[in-house]
């Protein structure tokens, strides 16, 4: 394309873009087509990608395409290996896209669908995906070396603790809270229980049939798989109409809670070949599939929103979590916008695999825009939900009323009219007992899903199987994080014990392995187990203490990012990381507050244990304290560790600048690449 | 439809390489070996231990 029609073309692309945001950002009143919101993103992508990350590749990064990668000078056939750059792009995007993109912006909808689609793609376009690029390429230059490994070189042995105590952390709260999840969507719901259980035994068959009958054939298992999942979800249609099935797949959420900390541990003390690979293959395989399929649903059939751009709840008065729209929202949507658990993966297998410098832009900052527009249809599915239906699912008893009639009577207070009748039918079309008091947001997802798709593909007729498709999707997805997150979070606690006791960081000695997995759930379990017994869902304290680990992991790889940068004598263009960061610590600085210090009983977690002590006390009082008064610990510690790394980085970025400090960096020395052209 | 051809070729390698098929076709290669429960088994052995300490997004 020569030069004037490539001005014209973008010139177009930039109108367009500004028209969509306009009309999203303005529109009020009347419900706004969902394909405003696709078009929007697609343009704001578009140009984030053509001259935001060109702008950082050529003028901070200088990305060199003669520089010989870490995956050609090491390449041994196991961890580093030349890879075509698209299929290191797929291989990324799987391993950043979990349920977060899709629960975040769901709860965060009760802010109305403009807060989080803002905030969706301008944190995207401006920091995640600049977090994710940067972090990669850093990673890339200094032989596929870890977030971890790299704060302890650039900044000091703290931002190495730090990044390593977050990481747990994350882990620690990710998986009480994704398990909480699971359990709402899963309580009282023979059908869904029922499918998820069968996903074990489909898993096991997997795992033999891969060891034993076709040795490494993943992916026409993996097909087979498919199918006998959707052989169980319609067979979940029969266990919930059949007396004695309906009986034993009914569970409470203690229940589920305990069912899923003992998965958890045997997941995660089993060989993984048994049960643990084929179910990461079974999850990943569904997850695609969906995605995609989500993707050309909405853009064909590009339904109506229903919810107003701003609801009322931007006050801080929301039922789904409470917490004003700064910074709640930002915190809330999480890994759609920006996530530092990101900066994990871009600073593990793929730094690895990339067979050239150019590629980290596409890999890393064209990975999260793909991530990101996994947010845009979660907010969509959640948007094309009735305000009053969205509502009675996300929140609480503890908030609307323990009945449905006092539910539907407060929610219609709001001014988001919905009847009992109307949650009934709906809950008889989707195949459940009822959708009240479905909290987490996945419940919400699934039956937006399911709306989306029902308009087409076989109408309301099979409105309960693509539900209990959208939960099967989501919980079989979860799960998968659960497992996979309990081995790695055990292999983690392995490593540092080893460093007290040498056996204890060996990974086949089967005592450590017992005591690590047991540790690991428990603590997992401990979040799980608040969150069933929390009498306002659990998800209004979980998700945002969740969130704010996260975000406080992004700040401490932006200031790695920063500070590498400034040493890269950049310093000039260190705005690109620095503005995200100094945005990340406003976000979570000030919801850190609000979470254990705000006088509010529904926000701050101080005011909750006090209003809870103050209350009549029943047999639960004691240990509702103790958690919120933990809930208050746990992020005064995180918030302590991160202001460290942020003083040593403003520190070595003064040495530096000052000339007090030579600007040396710590990467691999050059070497110039022997591949061809035309490889990757 | 030569371009056609060669996306779904990348199509199907990224699938092989997401779903760990290529990883175990550069064991086999790397070790000399035919494809056997075996020979799964040493790969599983092997390829697990990094595999299952990737950290994995939310």
């Amino acid at each position: 394309m020569n030069k004037t029609a490539s001005i014209f073309a973008w010139g177009a692309v930039g109108l367009l873009a500004a028209a969509a945001v306009g009309v999203v950002a303005v529109h009020r009143g009347e419900p706004i087509n969902a394909l405003w919101l696709v078009v929007a993103a697609a343009c704001c992508y578009a140009l984030g990608y053509r001259f935001y990350s060109k702008f950082i590749a050529a003028k901070i990064l200088a990305l060199d395409a003669l520089r010989a990668t870490p995956a050609e000078r090491l390449e041994n056939g196991r961890d580093f290996l030349v890879t075509n750059k698209w299929v290191v792009f797929g291989h990324h995007f799987a391993a950043i896209a979990g349920p977060g993109p899709l629960v975040g912006p769901v709860l965060a909808a009760q802010f109305g669908y403009l807060p989080g689609t803002m905030w969706v793609l301008a944190g995207a376009v401006f920091a995640g995906c600049v977090q994710d690029f940067v972090i990669l390429l850093f990673s890339v230059r200094r032989d596929g070396k870890s977030l971890t490994e790299m704060a302890k070189e650039e900044i000091g042995r703290v931002g190495g603790f730090v990044a390593y105590t977050a990481v747990i952390a994350i882990l620690v709260i990710l998986l009480g809270v994704v398990a909480l999840i699971v359990v709402n969507a899963l309580k009282d719901s023979p059908w869904g229980t029922f499918t998820i259980a069968m996903t074990i035994p489909i898993a096991l068959l997997m795992g033999l049939y891969l060891r034993r009958i076709r040795p490494g054939k993943v992916l026409e298992i993996s097909a087979l798989g498919f199918i006998l999942v959707l052989l169980a979800i319609w067979g979940g249609q029969w266990a919930s109409q059949h007396p004695a099935m309906a009986r034993v797949f009914t569970l409470r959420a203690p229940t589920l809670a305990i069912l899923i900390m003992v998965y958890g541990f045997l997941a995660s003390a089993l060989p993984v070949w048994l049960l643990l690979a084929p179910r990461d293959y079974l999850s990943t395989f569904v997850k695609l599939g969906t995605i995609g399929l989500l993707a050309v649903g909405i853009v064909a059939l590009h339904p109506t929103l229903h919810m107003p751009a701003l609801t009322r709840f931007v006050d801080g008065s929301g039922p789904v979590f409470a917490g004003k729209i700064f910074p709640f929202a930002f915190i809330t949507i999480a890994c759609g916008a920006i996530s530092g658990f990101h900066a994990l993966i871009s600073s593990g297998t793929t730094p690895k695999l990339i067979a050239r410098e150019t590629q980290t832009r596409m890999v890393g900052y064209g990975a999260m825009m793909a991530e990101s527009g996994v947010a845009v249809m979660a907010i969509i599915a959640a948007c094309v939900l009735q305000p009053g239906v969205y509502f009675a699912i996300n929140s609480p008893a503890g908030v609307v009323g323990q009945t449905a009639a006092a539910a539907t009577a407060t929610i219609s207070s709001w001014g988001f009219p919905v009847t009992a009748a109307d949650m009934q039918t709906l809950a008889q079309a989707v195949g459940e007992q009822t959708l009240f008091n479905r909290t987490g947001g996945a419940p919400a997802f699934a039956v937006g899903m399911a709306h989306i798709f029902s308009q087409s593909l076989g109408g309301a007729a099979v409105m309960a199987l693509w539900y209990h498709f959208a939960v099967m999707f989501e919980a079989l997805f979860i799960l998968t994080i659960l497992d996979a997150g309990t081995r790695v979070a055990r292999f983690m606690i392995q490593d540092a014990l080893g460093h007290l006791y040498k056996p204890l960081g060996r990974t086949s000695w089967y005592p450590s392995i017992l005591a690590t997995s047991a540790l690991i759930v428990a603590a997992w379990g401990f979040f799980l187990w608040q969150g069933v017994k929390d009498p306002l869902g659990g998800i209004n304290s979980l998700w945002p203490l969740f969130g704010i680990a996260n975000q406080l992991l992004a700040t401490v790889a932006l200031c790695v990012a920063t500070t590498i940068i400034v040493k890269m004598h950049r310093a000039r263009y260190a705005a690109v990381t620095l503005g995200p960061l100094a945005w990340l610590v406003a976000v979570t600085f000030t919801a850190s507050w609000h979470k254990v210090l705000d006088p509010n009983p529904r926000v701050g977690f101080l005011a909750q244990a006090r209003a809870l002590a103050a209350a009549p006390a029943t047999s639960a009082t004691a240990q509702l304290v103790f958690n919120n008064r933990l809930d208050a610990a746990v992020t005064a510690v995180l918030v302590g560790m991160v202001t460290l790394v942020l003083i040593q980085s403003v520190r070595q970025w003064n040495l530096v600048l000052s000339g007090r400090e030579p600007a040396s960096v710590k990467e691999s020395p050059f070497v110039m690449t022997r591949l061809a052209e035309d490889r990757g | 439809m030569n371009r056609l051809w060669q996306a779904g070729r990348i199509l199907l390698a990224t699938l092989r390489e997401i779903f760990d098929e290529n990883a175990y076709e550069r064991f086999l290669r790397r070790t000399q070996v035919a494809s056997s429960p075996e020979a799964y088994g040493a790969f599983r052995q092997e390829f697990e231990e990094a595999k299952t300490r990737r950290p994995r997004c939310c």
